[in-house]
């Protein structure tokens, strides 16, 4: 395959990357706990997207109300566990997660809920052109995710920068004691972040669900281990790391992995790097002491 | 007298028991919290039927094999933890489980995703038993050792330094702890008796698996110590027995199992993270309070 089109495909796969993993640097940077329940979130906005597309068949909408279910279901996790052991050692509120992820995929997969078989969701491109260059072409699934992302990452962003509750949530990712001496209402800027952080994540779980036609409970486990080794690898709690980060995992994977082929899958190697990148670069490539 | 039923979940519990106990010994007195302790459940096992598939050897020699390498592989993969603390360290292991998984499928020595079948049944001069009491009997010695090997480590200066390391590395260094040494001993003594109980599973069940040492074991077996009770000689018994009986005695249970693991997990952060009988715990301190106010009239 010729470079650009390799380059193109990684950048696009980033864009879910990115996505998924923004609500998870987001959590540590504030609240210091890995989130791990952050996967159940993700399946669950690509959940709530089918359901929404299956029943009045308009893709906008559908992501629309995933992003929000998902934004509520992330507030609520905050609400009904993190919120009352975050004094507790670092451990606490990480098995905390960790049951809440176990519980969660668990009664997705039940019959009432999304049931144990995949479903596929035939959006196609959501109206939007093929586009070809010379050098490389996007389908529009492709495109799709690529706006999406760009779109949703500019409001993020400019929510973060621009609004009040922005900025107090920056304090708070400096010094949360300081940031609530100062007056920011930390409830507030604790419930916006999972709220935004969670939203992307259900519009990843749609996008993702979207681009390979296929929903199933256990989707979110693979993306919610490469949003950690992504966060790892951008430095934990540094947004512009883990845009980095999301690119160059992107890129390893379509560039070194189909060069080299393999002897182990691709996440077993993705996890050696994890294991490496802990034991020699534990702040992340660009990360600080 | 028992029904072959009862004995087979009892030999199951048994195992668990061990597990629970092994990683206790990591996760409660060292403080080194793991998920990844399936996998060294699952080395002892493929070491085990390894040994004594393709090198003939028998079930004792297998037996013994498996706690010593598991044990050895534990010091490699314990590693990480020189350098990797609390939460992160919590996702180097979640990798080491994936990793030696991915090994176990991917690498044909190892049989890939069929596995190894036709395990020998353990024998003393000519009797050979597969199942039944004298299996039961085998395991349960077996989660006496280990609990032996936990009351000992818990009652001797190793047992300190681990507490010390457990509190607080940087104190403990300073008295002169070797953080780093101690750490490597909890990984290598709680991965060797994780590595017996594999090699007790696989002879049990005549077979071996990638998909039975999965990630999702960890987390089980990490439920059990957590709510039985962390750090205590007791909790992890009770937790092993309570959630792995539930699911073979009770349907719904069994349905619903990861969905009430999850839900017991994030319970226990909350409302008693010392677990249902652990020190401190409501449970525990009502069952206790008769003797101590004994004590305190006496």
């Amino acid at each position: 395959m010729p470079f650009m089109q390799n380059l193109s495909n990684a950048v696009v796969l980033a864009g879910t990357y990115i996505l998924m993993a923004t609500g998870l640097t987001m959590v540590y940077g504030v609240l210091k706990v890995l989130h791990i329940a952050h996967a159940a979130v993700y399946t669950i906005g690509a959940f709530i997207g089918l359901l929404v597309f299956t029943w009045i068949g308009n893709f906008w909408l559908a992501l629309a109300v995933a992003m929000l279910v998902s934004g509520i279901v992330g507030v609520l996790i905050y609400r009904s566990t993190y919120h009352y052991i975050l004094d507790a050692p670092r451990t606490v509120p990480l098995i905390a997660s960790i049951g809440m992820f176990v519980m969660l995929t668990d009664l997705l997969q039940k019959k009432f809920l999304m049931g144990p078989y995949p479903k596929s969701l035939p959006v196609g491109g959501a109206g939007l052109p093929r586009i070809e260059t010379p050098w490389f072409s996007l389908t529009p699934k492709q495109l799709l995710i690529l706006i999406v992302t760009t779109v949703l990452l500019s409001i993020v962003y400019l929510i973060l920068t621009r609004t009040r509750i922005g900025l107090g949530w920056q304090a708070a990712a400096m010094d949360q004691d300081m940031a609530a001496a100062v007056g920011v209402n930390l409830n507030r800027v604790i419930a916006l972040n999972f709220f935004l952080g969670s939203a992307l994540a259900g519009a990843a779980g749609v996008l993702v669900g979207v681009y390979n036609n296929n929903v199933f409970a256990a989707m979110g486990d693979l993306p919610s281990y490469k949003a950690f080794i992504i966060i790892v690898l951008g430095g934990m709690g540094s947004l512009p790391g883990t845009i980095i980060a999301s690119l160059l995992l992107a890129l390893v994977e379509n560039f070194l992995v189909a060069a080299v082929g393999y002897v182990l899958p691709r996440d077993a190697i993705a996890f050696s790097v994890l294991i490496l990148m802990l034991m020699f670069r534990p702040h992340g490539l660009l990360g600080q002491e | 007298m028992f029904s072959g039923y009862i004995i087979s979940v009892a030999i199951f519990v048994g195992i668990w028991v061990a597990l629970a106990l092994s990683l206790n010994i990591l996760t409660g007195y060292a403080g080194q919290v793991s998920l990844g302790h399936a996998a060294f459940f699952g080395i002892g096992a493929y070491t085990s039927a390894i040994l004594s598939l393709k090198y003939g050897f028998s079930f004792w020699v297998g037996l013994l094999g498996a706690i010593v390498i598991t044990g050895l592989i534990g010091i490699v993969l314990g590693l990480p933890s020189l350098r990797v603390h609390h939460d992160f360290l919590v996702l180097a292991t979640m990798g080491v489980n994936f990793v030696v998984v991915a090994v176990f499928k991917y690498v044909d020595f190892f049989g890939g995703a069929m596995g190894i079948i036709d395990l020998p049944a353990p024998s003393i001069f000519g009797y050979s038993f597969r199942g039944g009491l004298p299996y039961l009997l085998l395991v349960w010695a077996f989660v006496a050792f280990t609990w032996l090997v936990s009351w000992y480590v818990s009652k001797t200066w190793v047992g300190l330094a681990f507490h010390t390391v457990r509190i607080d590395e940087d104190a403990a260094a300073a008295v002169g702890v070797s953080v780093p040494r101690f750490k490597i001993y909890a990984f290598a003594i709680s991965s060797a008796l994780a590595g017996g109980a594999g090699c007790l599973y696989g002879h049990f069940i005549g077979s071996v698996f990638p998909d039975t040492f999965v990630f999702a074991e960890s987390i089980v077996i990490l439920s059990m110590v957590i709510f039985g009770g962390v750090g205590t000689l007791r909790g992890p018994i009770l937790g092993a027995i309570i959630l792995k009986a539930a699911p073979e005695l009770l349907r719904f249970v069994q349905d619903y199992r990861f969905t009430i693991y999850g839900a017991l997990l994030v319970l226990m952060m909350i409302f008693q993270p010392m677990g249902i009988i652990g020190d401190d715990s409501f449970l525990w301190r009502l069952l206790t309070r008769q003797r101590r106010n004994k004590e305190v009239k006496a």
